[in-house]
């Protein structure tokens, strides 16, 4: 089963390659069928080989190596896949949750007249993404890093007709490629020191080439955070997400929520060796990852639209796996991605419904009293956003947060502040979580509702609220169940996590103190928003300097606006001639002044040129008599 | 019989050059300008057989029949050019044809 690893990837992109070349052919349904059913026999085979893998007792991890890619000396990159527990994990997620966005995309985008370049272009990420994570060597990894990249900038400008998409997708483009030029640069010292990119390679010689704290260690370290930073929308570089939210929604539920910006979360996981070796870098991870979920959160409080609500919860959530990966809680962390791409992905659909519905509205406080008129998206959304603001015992959500707050506290990396920024961000997760919810689907209606939603639309929301109900079950806490399947199944790539002496017992007051935080924004959402809706407008008029911030994603934008597009701008409208130009220029009218010189003397007139004959004749006879 | 010394010949050869010359420059009339062509080719010609009798040798006379022949060639291609530019501007002013300025 495992040798047919190779189709998972090839698969979509073979689907993208039938749909640009005869797409525009195709009727819709021929289109759908080739652009859905590349990604759902990727998933059936994923789910074939997991199975596989899962009844073999110590699964080690699988090598194919299709051909080399490049032979220049000692640099021999293949195009080579490794599976191991976290490659299948991530294809899982990949496939399955693409292929469910690809199903539910056949009728929301039914209407467009991109339909074949939108398959086209969602297979190409999808391709790109599974070589992302099954690559086994860096380079190739970067390729499909590239690949997911340039994607995204295509479908955050799938409209491009209109001008703010196109600056979007731009904006998306040129911000991760910061984090990109960091991680290349992380590449280049990589494969100087270890005259390899393999990545079995490199974690096998980093123990042995570094001690713990190495300068060397730390830089490399630094500069992939640099990459995964950009890619997954952190401090200082989120600013491209809420943005990105131009594209069309099943675009923002699988790149922009589900797989493209786990992809960060998929590199430190994957080079997690390097940063064990490297402990302040690790600690930055962590760093970043508190401060990223605070301020996205506060910035989600305070949206009107309701996919930027998601988006900015999309940063705040990765800020939990980046919190995670910096105490070391490895398996926690790609577990809280596995959790979060079911119910993040159930939401952005589910948005994405209620939007098309009422014919583009996008401003969540023109909506409401939707619980009747959509009950399939109301319960399903209700269930995501359980989900997401982690309520106690029946939500997979709950699981994978409470894991990431107790390592925070308990784990032999973390430490009380780790813990409470976790903690408030449960809180305000919770609070803005429960305050879209309410203000969508409770109160009055405000719009009318155009039609109700197709089968296509309501299964895929379906399958995903059971997966983000019953999904956290596989990975149950020490103090209720202790079923440990998906940690188990992490071991042997992911080392676990070490607990602090004499904190096991501390646990369920971790798990109580995460429910009460919880049902507490919960009620404090309703309260504000169904209870005494006038109460947020009167705050709001109390603190409006703190709002407009809050609502501006604390001014990162303006910030970057002022330092480096206004100077750059500046700098292109002083070089708008060229300065290098100006020197050929000079040239130039110099060998046109002399132009203008003789042709003066081109009068038309013979005697004139006889004369000028006459003239060089006798300087150069002179010139010979004298010499 | 006596010889014409050397400078005399030379130095009436430069003198009908430089008259030739001169009548070309300042001459508007394009059949004038042609008449000294001639004139100056001649000059030139008079120096080589000045020269030849001078060193006693033939090949002065040899160049002063090629320069002849050269001239007549010339004065049929000059007569012929002169015909189409009065053709063309009605007049023999070597002035007024400037049409190739540009």
């Amino acid at each position: 089963m495992k040798e047919l690893l190779w189709l998972i990837p090839i698969l979509p992109f073979a689907g993208a390659l039938i749909l640009i070349v005869v797409g525009t052919k195709l009727s819709n349904s021929k289109v759908a069928v080739v652009g859905a059913g590349s990604v759902g026999l990727s998933a059936l085979i994923t789910i074939l080989i997991g199975i596989d893998s899962l009844s073999s007792s110590s699964y080690k991890g699988f090598d194919q190596v299709l051909w080399t890619w490049i032979d220049v000396e000692s640099f021999k990159p293949a195009i080579a896949f490794h599976l191991d527990a976290l490659s299948l994990i991530f294809i899982f997620v990949i496939t399955f949750v693409g292929f469910l966005i690809h199903i539910y995309s056949t009728e929301f985008m039914a209407q467009d007249e991109g339909f074949a370049r939108f398959f086209a272009y969602l297979n190409l990420f999808v391709g790109s993404m599974l070589i992302l994570v099954l690559a086994d060597n860096l380079l190739l990894m970067y390729l499909g890093w590239e690949g997911v990249g340039l994607c995204s900038y295509l479908l955050i400008g799938f409209w491009y007709q209109e001008e703010k998409n196109g600056y979007a997708a731009r904006k998306a483009f040129i911000v991760t490629r910061v984090g990109d030029t960091a991680m290349a640069i992380g590449l280049f010292m990589l494969f100087q020191i270890f005259n390899t990119l393999n990545i079995q390679e490199i974690a096998i010689q980093a123990p042995q080439a570094w001690d713990v704290g190495s300068p060397v260690a730390i830089m490399i370290a630094l500069l992939l955070l640099g990459g995964a930073v950009g890619k997954s929308a952190q401090l200082p570089l989120q600013t491209w997400l809420p943005d990105a939210m131009a594209g069309p929604s099943p675009v923002s539920a699988l790149i922009h929520a589900a797989t493209m910006v786990t992809a960060g979360v998929y590199l430190i996981a994957r080079t997690h060796i390097i940063f064990e070796l490297a402990p302040v870098a690790q600690v930055m991870v962590g760093v970043i990852g508190a401060l990223t979920l605070l301020l996205a959160g506060f910035s989600a409080l305070t949206q009107y639209d309701l996919k930027r609500v998601l988006a900015y919860s999309t940063i705040s959530q990765i800020g939990y796996m980046f919190l995670a990966l910096g105490v070391g809680a490895w398996s926690a962390a790609i577990f809280h991605f596995v959790i979060h791409a079911f119910f993040k992905a159930l939401l952005f659909l589910g948005a994405g419904a209620v939007i098309m519905l009422l014919h583009h509205e996008h401003d969540m406080f023109k909506m409401g009293g939707l619980r009747t008129k959509l009950p399939v998206i109301y319960w399903t959304f209700l269930i995501g956003s359980a989900s997401l603001a982690a309520i106690p015992v029946v939500t997979a959500g709950f699981y994978s947060k409470d894991q990431i707050l107790w390592l925070a506290w308990a784990g032999e990396k973390g430490n009380i502040w780790f813990f409470l920024a976790a903690l408030m961000g449960a809180f305000i997760t919770s609070v803005y979580t429960f305050r879209m919810v309410f203000v969508t689907f409770f109160g009055h209606e405000k719009t009318r509702v155009g039609h109700t939603p197709g089968k296509s639309m309501t299964i895929p929301l379906v399958i995903l609220a059971v997966l983000a109900t019953v999904g956290g079950f596989i990975e149950l806490p020490h103090t209720f169940g202790h079923f440990t399947l998906f940690s188990n199944f992490l071991t042997p790539v992911l080392s676990s996590t070490e607990i602090k002496s004499g904190a096991e017992s501390s646990e369920w007051i971790v798990q109580i103190v995460a429910a009460i935080v919880s049902l507490s924004g919960v009620y404090l959402a309703y309260f504000f928003y169904v209870k005494r809706p006038e109460l947020p407008d009167k705050i709001k008029s109390f603190i409006p300097s703190l709002y407009r911030l809050w609502h501006s994603g604390w001014g990162f934008d303006a910030l970057y606006n002022f330092i480096l597009v206004k100077p750059f701008v500046f700098l292109a409208e002083i070089n708008k001639r060229d300065v290098i130009d100006q020197i050929y220029g000079a040239l130039v009218s110099i060998v046109n002044g002399f132009n203008l010189v003789l042709t003066f003397t081109q009068s038309g007139m013979i005697r004139w040129y006889i004369m000028g004959i006459v003239l060089g004749a006798i300087v150069i006879l002179t010139i010979g008599l004298l010499v | 019989m006596k010889e014409v010394p050397l400078d005399y010949g030379l130095l009436l050869a430069g003198i009908l050059f430089v008259l030739g010359l001169i009548s070309v420059l300042i001459r508007r009339n394009i059949i004038f300008m042609l008449i000294s062509v001639e004139i100056m080719l001649n000059a030139a010609g008079l120096a080589f057989i000045v020269a030849g009798s001078r060193w006693q040798q033939a090949e002065g006379q040899v160049m002063f029949i090629f320069i002849l022949t050269m001239a007549a060639a010339e004065v049929s291609v000059g007569l012929a050019l002169i015909l189409q530019i009065y053709h063309q501007i009605k007049t023999l002013d070597s002035d007024a044809a400037n049409k190739m300025k540009e």
